[in-house]
């Protein structure tokens, strides 16, 4: 038997391998030798991109989102009052920064075409370093850019998207929406209808040829037929049809009692405009008023629709008068640093960016599944919405709904609606597998 | 039948938009020999006439309240329009009439920018080939609508019709149906018989006088008509402004039908060039034929109960009503031979 002599270097050398060993497990699991992600921030500040229309048809939507982004970045760096960052119910962040990082941001435009806002959101990605992509005014171009982000391992936090789809049969892990969609809508909007026109209606619905526009449709019909309502016709116009005359003129000797209008931005002033001057909110059918909705309502837009938006009733994601804290504090400081009030699409990606942030900062990376994760399931007040969660199996936010109509005597050119129900989120809730898709894996790149 | 009769008014509406702004490309054109893609941007600047003597015409007193505050904690602004602290009840009629007013101001506005644009640009393209042409006319379209959208936005700005003009009119009971039956908003009529008084205006104009039967003459022959030692170029120079004059019209009377927004000259541009090919290159008469036509066709495709048996056609009538003309008559409706063909 050969002897077993253990000298000083085979002790050193065996308690060097075996601490490795112990260690090992630990070592390979640490931030520090783990995989990187696409674009983790290597020094003192983080990149963030904001891809919002600044040309085209939603230019001044993309501009108020813009205000509402450089705003918010302000406030994550410690800058400024700090608007809702005072009332949100997380005080995770601390003025300076997202993980100690300063936040620095790079813009692109959507042009509000699906084909632009990839291609600007990839520059953001690929040469400018940003960890994270959030804005747009266009659920075709959210649904686009989601998928895009997915694939390239960063964040999205989407803008104003309304279509069901965005957070169902589309949804991706990497995506994320505060705004709410058609499907809330209609729950909201089914039961103020009722009250304000009863049960037994008739309704025409005149829909935008493109994927919100047959999900807004679907929804309201949904919706209204479960009340007793009929649909007596669902007529298809083309996006961008400017004069909807040969569209409204059916209508007139339609049978039909009420008019929706599942249209948005352009689409949408013109064809209430038209509608108005075809007489049919003056109009008298089947011995009841004649009623026009407009499902999806903006601000901005109704401004475009001058006095025809008076007494028309819609829904809507946040309106500047709401009176809770987080609202306030909201509306004071971009008041004061623009002048007006702020729209929803500025509340909304707003909201998104102090949402990002906030996950961030409690995740303690930028890691983008670590983020979803601290995104998911996450419950907050404070934003505007009252409570609000960021539901985990389909990464959809789900919050009170704004019931507006059009008012009748505004007091200035921002006061064209008044909030007449806040809808309670448990009457705007529903299964998560009710719209479809799969979230899949989350992608963290590189 | 009264579906139909709706139907028919909308494409006349329709159609006089259609009409003045092929007019207005037609006869650029057949004296100039330029294809003007700026015609639609011309539409757009005439309705911004519109948007902007509406705005000055509410500018307004700023007082600001003390004792009351906006939302975001500044005092409150009092806001008066100038005219209606001046003038008192006319000066409200003024707001209220501000787009008939702009009527008035977007003739000596439209010839001054039609005129500016030929002699600064259009000119030095004259003997230069068709798509040089599209392609700079194009361009300064793009300029234009940009430089609108910075000053005014991209929202579109809402511009009513006179109080007076904003019922409707119970057109059927005039043709024998009954009362509510075919009821048509009164601007919209307002429109067509605009148009109708432009288009006969401009025949006129071009039939009876001498300053007409130069221009027709050089649509004509352009070289002869130099060689009996006319200035043909100073005259094409005032057809351009006056092409622009009737574009700007058409485009100031259709703001409170359509919201004007910078967008909408491109909108009207692509189916006014339709209109121009399918009435005949060069011809006035085609121009105007073809614009009522189309958009009468236009209006009939979005009948639901065509749509049942051709989903989508009202969407590609128009090009399909082209196609079948061009191949039928190459020359378009009332094209003239040796147009657009050497």
């Amino acid at each position: 038997m050969k002897d077993f002599k253990i000298n000083r270097r085979k002790m050193l050398q065996g308690t060097a391998l075996a601490g490795a060993g112990i260690a090992a497990p630990m070592v390979l699991t640490s931030r520090a030798f783990a995989a990187s992600y696409t674009n983790e921030p290597k020094g003192g500040t983080v990149t963030l991109g904001f891809n919002v229309p600044q040309t085209g048809a939603y230019a001044d939507e993309g501009a108020d989102e813009l205000r509402a982004y450089q705003l918010a970045v302000e406030h994550i760096n410690g800058e400024g009052d700090g608007g809702m960052l005072n009332t949100f119910s997380s005080k995770a962040l601390k003025g300076n920064g997202i993980n100690g990082k300063k936040v620095v941001y790079v813009t692109g435009d959507t042009q509000t075409k699906s084909d632009a806002a990839r291609a600007s959101a990839k520059r953001m990605i690929e040469k400018d370093g940003a960890i994270m992509i959030t804005g747009g005014s266009s659920s075709g171009v959210a649904i686009a850019v989601q998928g895009l982000c997915q694939d390239a391992g960063v964040i999205f936090m989407a803008g104003l998207t309304h279509s069901n789809d965005t957070t169902g049969k589309d949804k991706r892990a990497n995506g994320f929406r505060h705004f709410f969609n058609t499907e809330m809508s209609g729950a909201a909007l089914g039961p103020v209808l009722k009250n304000a026109f009863g049960s037994e209606r008739v309704a025409y619905h005149l829909t935008a040829d493109y994927t919100w526009g047959w999900s807004q449709e679907g929804s309201i019909k949904k919706y209204t037929e479960e009340l007793g309502w009929n649909t007596s016709a669902a007529v298809r116009t083309p996006l961008g049809a400017g004069d909807f005359s040969q569209y409204i003129t059916p209508v007139l000797n339609s049978g039909a009692d009420v008019l929706v209008l599942n249209h948005y931005g352009r689409d949408m002033v013109n064809s209430l405009t038209q509608a108005v001057q075809f007489g049919l909110r003056d109009k008298q059918v089947n011995g009841k008023d004649f009623a026009i909705v407009v499902p999806l309502y903006s601000r901005l837009m109704a401004q475009g629709a001058g006095e025809n938006v008076k007494g028309i009733f819609g829904s809507t994601n946040w309106h500047w008068s709401l009176q809770d804290e987080g609202s306030k504090a909201f509306v004071k400081s971009f008041g004061q640093k623009y002048g007006f009030p702020p729209s929803q699409a500025a509340h909304t990606t707003y909201c998104q960016a102090i949402l990002y942030a906030d996950a961030c900062q409690r995740a303690e990376t930028f890691r983008p599944s670590g983020v979803g994760a601290a995104l998911e399931g996450f419950k907050f007040d404070g934003l505007g919405n009252g409570p609000t969660e960021y539901r985990a199996e389909d990464h959809q936010c789900f919050k009170d709904v704004l019931v507006v109509k059009g008012k009748e005597n505004p007091s200035s050119k921002f006061d064209v609606l008044e909030v007449v129900e806040v809808t309670p989120r448990k009457q705007v809730e529903y299964p998560a597998e009710l719209l479809g898709g799969e979230l899949g894996p989350y992608n963290d790149g590189a | 039948m009264d579906a139909i009769v709706l139907q028919i008014l909308n494409g006349l509406d329709k159609g006089g938009a259609y009409a003045l702004i092929a007019l207005g490309l037609t006869i650029i054109f057949g004296t100039l020999g330029v294809v003007n893609f700026a015609h639609g941007a011309l539409f757009m600047l005439g309705a911004f006439c519109a948007v902007t003597v509406k705005a000055l015409l509410s500018l307004e007193k700023v007082a600001l309240d003390p004792t009351q505050t906006t939302a975001w904690g500044t005092p409150l602004e009092i806001r008066t329009p100038y005219v209606e602290a001046w003038f008192g009840d006319f000066g409200t009629a003024m707001l209220n009439y501000s787009v008939p007013i702009s009527i008035l101001i977007a003739i000596p506005v439209m010839l001054l920018i039609g005129v500016s644009m030929e002699r600064g640009l259009i000119r030095f393209f004259y003997k230069r080939p068709h798509a040089e042409q599209i392609l700079v006319t194009f361009g300064l379209a793009i300029v234009l609508q940009e430089i609108v959208k910075s000053l005014f936005g991209a929202n579109p700005i809402p511009q009513p019709a006179p109080d007076a003009a904003k019922g409707m009119i119970d057109f059927g009971v005039a043709i024998g149906f009954q009362a509510g039956n075919v009821v048509y908003p009164a601007w919209r009529l307002i429109y067509f018989l605009f148009s109708v008084a432009i288009i006969g205006g401009v025949f006129a104009f071009l039939q009876f006088t001498t300053f007409g039967m130069v221009v027709r003459a050089g649509m004509a022959d352009r070289e002869t008509v130099g060689l009996l030692g006319i200035d043909i170029d100073r005259r094409f120079t005032i057809v351009f402004g006056m092409a622009a004059v009737v574009a700007g019209l058409a485009g100031a009377m259709y703001t409170p039908i359509l919201s004007p927004d910078y967008h909408m000259g491109m909108d009207f541009l692509v189916l006014s060039f339709v209109v121009v090919v399918v009435g005949g290159m060069g011809s006035l008469g085609g121009a105007v034929v073809a614009g009522f036509t189309l958009g009468i066709l236009q209006s009939f495709a979005s009948m639901n109960e065509v749509k049942d048996i051709l989903p989508g056609i009202d969407q590609i009538i128009i090009y399909l009503i082209a196609v079948v003309i061009l191949l039928t008559r190459p020359r378009g409706l009332m094209g003239r031979k040796g147009v657009m063909e050497h």
